[in-house]
């Protein structure tokens, strides 16, 4: 079909470009502007002359970074985190959603569950009462205050039992004939034809080990045991960080080329690096994710 | 043949199939919920005692009934909480469904799609980024002395704006930092649904000589409809959650007056200064607001828009 464009139709197809080229850079620009700082001196930066290029490179940000053993002592823990979350993460919402995604009549006591799920959405114990009990079990500075409150995670698993309901019900019969018990289908058979939906999640959840902050905050006494993002939660918001090491001989290579502002912009995009280069994977599940979302009976 | 052994189970074995395995299975999502959910919603007692924390809680303590709570509504810094809370939580909502609605109504008039994917890759990169790293790069670009915000406002001869200082602009930075993280995400949920339109009624508009904004207007936004209806209402849910961790990576004691919000209050309360009983009223008062009103949306929600969660 040949359109034909008027002099208003294209001068509105220009405006809606524009719009939106501009937004889309913006949602990129500040990043790029904090790695430019990263990889500039003290003294440009200091000016506020940096904007998307580096002025006066120097790699020393970076370097300071990898000498002190702050950055990477959160990255450990919250790699361990990641370790210890993701699979028992997964592995609770496996299990959870299989029984829920039964019909009412095959298994009974059902509704009871669902109901005991949903108040947990609707209905929260809130900061003080949840800090308190972490703190009496005993769990506080421990990596299990990371992993155990948030370890049902109940959108997900709706989610996937969604994603059960749609598979043929005959498979599952087919393996009841032939014998098999509950757990033989959930990981012989629905697990194995889940994998898209697995994938979807996982990542998720993924992420959201890697990107909280808070539970760090409140359930880490000592400094030394929090997370990474949470210890980038105390540098953004620290004055003058550096000066803790004025007095260190070594720094008087560092502090001629570098500035808080240069280590916190290197240690900010650090953080932001893993996403960054999850990023790609993110975006193609992200769509599937919401198609999941939406797959209901 | 197949056919007729499952038509068979239907009847016979499969309805023996054992359940107590199922209820097994459900059994450690039970406790995890037990421990860390329903147990601290019993600790919401706290609320109506003079919590002591050696005695633990649970504990042998005082019954103190409203006291609690009567004494938060004297505080004079009460009631600026509610309304900072309330005012945020709403001009999100309101931003939170007009801009990404627009942007998809814009979007999807890009026909170019190399352009259209990579404008969807970009707009909703900030939303995987946490609050610390997203907010730890507000604090930096719009810094009224070193930030590049501000120098470009400089370049065009304006005043120097201080963004995160200011109680006048601290809201409006808030909720407007908000949407630039989220309205990409917002933006393609929306997008999801306009690809559902059946495209014949597109063609058979064209025939019938219907402009583009007619075809906007007739065809896309009524497509939208019961997905913006839906998304709305269950924001109502979320009146008094005005976004805990950005207004707690941005805040600082002078916007107190127009940026600090019940969770923020809680956490000061509770955890740095260790007022329990004081801050488990609040939080509570804000939990049973809330609950009301996620109950409500819900409602609603399945009532319109025949929205189910399990």
């Amino acid at each position: 079909m040949v359109e034909n464009k008027t002099v208003a139709e294209k001068f509105f197809d220009i405006l809606i470009y524009s719009i939106m080229i501009t937004l889309a850079v913006s949602c990129i620009l500040p990043m790029i502007n904090i790695l430019a700082i990263s990889f500039s001196s003290r003294s440009r930066a200091m000016a506020n002359q940096v904007t998307f290029w580096p002025l006066d490179y120097t790699p020393l940000a970076y370097k300071f970074i990898i000498d002190k053993p702050q950055f990477f002592r959160g990255m450990f823990i919250s790699l361990q985190r990641i370790m210890l979350g993701v699979p028992i993460n997964m592995f609770l919402i496996l299990i959870t959603a299989y029984p829920l995604s039964k019909r009412n009549n095959r298994f009974r006591g059902r509704q009871i569950y669902v109901w005991y799920l949903f108040v947990t959405m609707i209905f929260s114990g809130g900061l003080i009462p949840t800090y308190l009990t972490v703190k009496t079990l005993g769990l506080m500075d421990s990596i299990w205050a990371l992993v155990l409150p948030s370890a049902v995670g109940t959108w997900n698993i709706i989610l996937m039992l969604n994603f059960f309901r749609a598979l043929p019900e005959s498979l599952e019969e087919a393996a009841y004939v032939d014998g098999a018990g509950h757990m033989r289908v959930l990981f012989k058979i629905f697990v194995p034809l889940s994998a898209p939906a697995m994938a979807t999640i996982g990542l998720f959840v993924c992420v959201g080990h890697w990107n909280a902050w808070f539970d760090g905050l409140i359930f880490m006494n000592t400094p030394a045991r929090y997370p990474l993002q949470t210890y980038i939660y105390t540098i953004v918001n620290a004055v003058a960080f550096l000066e803790l090491y004025m007095n260190d001989p070594e720094m008087m290579l560092y502090m001629e080329k570098i500035s808080d502002k240069t280590v916190k912009a290197a240690q900010i995009f650090l953080a932001a690096l893993p996403i960054l280069i999850l990023y790609p994977f993110l975006q193609k599940y992200f769509m599937k994710g919401i198609v999941l979302g939406s797959v209901k009976e | 043949m197949m056919k007729t052994i499952l038509a068979g189970t239907r009847k016979g074995r499969s309805l023996h199939v054992k359940q107590w395995p199922l209820h097994i299975m459900m059994l450690p999502a039970v406790i995890l919920l037990l421990v860390f959910s329903y147990i601290p919603m019993a600790g919401n007692i706290i609320a109506f005692q003079r919590f002591i924390p050696v005695k633990g809680l649970f504990g042998d303590q005082q019954w103190v009934g409203l006291k609690n709570f009567l004494f938060m509504f004297k505080l004079p810094d009460t009631w600026p909480l509610f309304r900072n809370t309330i005012s945020i939580a709403i001009q999100k909502m309101l931003w939170g469904i007009l801009i990404p609605v627009s942007m998809c109504l814009l979007l999807n008039e890009i026909r170019i799609v190399f352009l259209k994917r990579s404008i969807q890759t970009l707009i909703y990169l900030p939303h995987f980024l946490s609050w610390v790293i997203f907010g730890g790069i507000l604090i930096d670009i719009l810094s009224p002395s070193t930030g590049i915000v501000n120098r470009i406002i400089s370049v065009f001869g304006g005043e120097s704006i201080y963004f995160l200082g200011d109680p006048n602009t601290f809201q409006g930075t808030v909720v407007w930092t908000h949407i630039w993280k989220e309205f990409g995400f917002a933006t393609i949920v929306y997008l999801a649904a306009i690809s559902n339109i059946d495209p014949t009624q597109y063609e058979s508009a064209s025939i019938d000589g219907a402009k583009r904004w007619q075809k906007v207007i007739h065809i896309t936004l009524p497509g939208m409809s019961t997905i913006i209806i839906l998304l709305a209402t269950l924001s109502l849910g979320s009146i008094l959650n005005a976004g805990f961790e950005q207004i707690f990576t941005l805040y600082n004691p002078r916007v107190y007056s127009t940026g600090d919000i019940i969770d923020t209050f809680v956490y000061r309360m509770g955890v740095q200064q260790a007022q329990y009983s004081l801050s488990t009223a609040v939080g509570l008062l804000k939990s049973v607001v809330s609950l009301i009103m996620i109950s409500f949306s819900y409602y609603a929600a399945s009532k319109w828009a025949n929205y189910k969660i399990f």
